[in-house]
């Protein structure tokens, strides 16, 4: 039988405020286990939360981002379940009333584009960390990232493959990066996703039942655990069998899903309105001052680029996926003037070197205006395009201003008639084969003689002026 | 509203204790009693009051997003039944 998917991805991400959400503790990541801890975030008896004011503000940026509509009387919820990594045994979140609801995302999935309904982005506190203990079997708590200020952003079942989904939280992290409320390091579990998933005969109305993959933290293992729980519940399916609402967890090093809990009643959260935390009601003026300093988003930068800037769609799309290099092109654009230039560097050399070298785009060795000032030196004449490629590896081993390693290296362009003609006249000597292949119709004669004299002058000669002066021996 | 033993079998489970037969059956009748104390709530009229979630009309109290010292681990682990030093240490969650 045919089979379609559906899934729904709830997505959390950690917002980048300077203090936990209920309390002064910082927000830092990767400190010492329990140094950022005080009686709210660890549940002494006693202690009161009291939320941070960014938290509502970088929910709400989120919300109209994603096009959503702004909860004017909000309020939180407690959530109550037992567990170590929680130690007031409930996690404080919303319920009924979230901050944000009802937006949608366009994404483009292989060159087809679809929208992706927001059910509702509400306001949480993120749990402490777990850790097993190899010494003495046991397990140990860190609280450092208990009370950190999660969003959670919870799609409608709008994806039917493993592609759309990852097309989603890219798109997501693109605009949390832009809007500056997350770092989205899915290596920190910064940006991590649930998965709902469930399959229904092609032509039914009704929904299959669903289960729901927990805490995926890279693009890979999203995609992976999807393509892994689409085969495995198409084969119970196919056996006859009946597929249990249940939570799963993926294991990445084996590739395969498992089954975390099937009891019906674990899901029983007894949710009810928080007692130690007000109301949030926000002004038509507050939702409007928050929605004029939204900066602009990726698919607006992608449109200029493509019609301001003449990029092609492809080329745009990948400078836009990350807020840096974005940030990035522009800035070197701005200081060189050839937008053009910069974005075919990020599409070879920039996007290589970052691999090969492993750096993120917010961390590149060289900065955008020297790099601006790189292709200035192209453009110039003042060094070759060839010669580029030196200096440029030259920039990331040393973060020297380009003009610096040119002077130091004696890397500048020889554009001088007379010096240049020196040389060809010296290796068209040396060559009289290439001048009667030349005249016998073989162009490849002067190619040959260019790389000649462009290795007796190390690279350095002006290319123009070298083609002009061979071609004047050819020809005469 | 009658509580069962189920209900109280249910909630021992929810909050991972074990209970003996004897403290079921305490707990299902106290449980009641508690039960039925708080349903006198229902008795009043509230046919013109507005629902609300909340006793006070105070909403937006907020703090500012600025760091304030944290305790320090050894404060914050004199409590932990155990721990080894750095985190609080517990059978093996596994």
């Amino acid at each position: 039988m045919e089979y379609e998917v559906i899934i729904g991805l709830e997505v959390h991400a950690e917002l980048s405020t300077k203090t936990k959400i209920y309390c002064g503790c910082t927000n830092e990541y990767g400190s010492d286990p329990n140094t950022h801890c005080c009686p709210v975030c660890t549940g002494m008896p006693g202690a009161l939360p009291v939320l941070n004011e960014k938290v509502v503000e970088y929910a709400v940026r989120a919300g109209l981002a994603m096009d959503c509509d702004i909860t004017r009387e909000s309020k939180q919820d407690r959530k109550n379940y037992f567990y170590p990594d929680t130690p007031r045994a409930y996690q404080i979140s919303q319920f009924d009333l979230p901050l944000c609801v009802g937006g949608k995302v366009d994404v483009n999935v292989e060159g087809e584009n679809k929208t992706i309904g927001i059910t509702r982005i509400h306001i949480e506190d993120d749990a402490g960390k777990l850790v097993h203990d190899a010494y003495t079997g046991g397990t140990l708590v860190d609280l450092n990232r208990a009370g950190v200020p999660l969003i959670e952003i919870v799609s409608e079942p709008d994806m039917r493959s493993a592609a759309d989904a990852v097309a989603y939280v890219e798109k997501l992290k693109g605009i949390l990066e832009y809007i500056g409320v997350s770092d989205c390091k899915m290596q920190e579990g910064s940006l991590r996703a649930d998965v709902n998933l469930s399959l229904r005969p092609v032509g039914q109305k009704e929904f299959g039942t669903r289960t729901e993959t927990k805490n995926l933290n890279s693009f890979r293992s999203i995609a992976r655990s999807i393509e892994f729980e689409i085969e495995r519940q198409k084969a119970v399916l196919e056996a006859g069998g009946v597929v249990y609402q249940e939570t799963r967890r993926w294991d990445d090093e084996k590739g395969e899903g498992f089954s975390m809990r099937t009891k019906e009643n674990a899901n029983d959260y007894r949710y009810f309105p928080e007692p130690d935390l007000l109301p949030i009601n926000l002004s038509e003026e507050y939702i409007e001052n928050i929605k004029k300093s939204l900066p602009e988003l990726p698919e607006s930068r992608k449109a200029r680029y493509m019609s301001e800037l003449n990029l092609p769609e492809y080329d745009a799309g990948i400078i836009i996926s990350s807020k840096a290099l974005s940030d990035f092109f522009e800035e070197a654009g701005k200081v060189c003037g050839n937008y053009k230039a910069v974005s075919n560097w990020i599409m070879s050399d920039i996007i290589r070197a970052s691999r090969e070298y492993e750096f993120e785009y917010d961390n590149m060795p060289y900065t955008a205006e020297q790099f601006g000032h790189l292709i200035q030196l192209i453009d110039s004449g003042k060094i070759s395009g060839s010669i580029a490629k030196t200096v440029f590896e030259e920039m990331i081993k040393t973060g020297n201003e380009p003009e610096k390693i040119v002077e130091e290296k004696g890397l500048a362009q020889v554009s001088d008639e007379g010096a240049i003609k020196e040389v060809v006249d010296r290796v068209v000597a040396a060559n009289p084969q290439s001048i009667i292949d030349y005249k016998a119709g073989k162009d490849r004669a002067l190619g040959f003689l260019v790389g000649q004299c462009m290795k007796e002058m190390k690279g350095k000669g002006n290319p123009q002026i070298l083609n002009k002066l061979i071609l004047e021996i050819l020809n005469k | 509203m009658e509580i069962r033993r189920e209900d109280i079998e249910h909630i021992a489970d929810l909050s991972m204790l074990n209970l003996s037969e004897e403290e079921i059956e305490t707990y299902t009748k106290n449980m009641q009693e508690i039960v039925e104390f708080a349903n006198q709530i229902n008795e009043l009229d509230t046919e013109n009051t507005l629902v609300s979630a909340f006793a006070s009309d105070a909403y937006n109290v907020f703090r500012k997003d600025e760091v304030r010292e944290s305790l320090s681990r050894d404060l914050l682990l004199k409590n932990a039944p155990s721990s080894n030093g750095e985190a609080y240490a517990l059978p093996s969650m596994e």
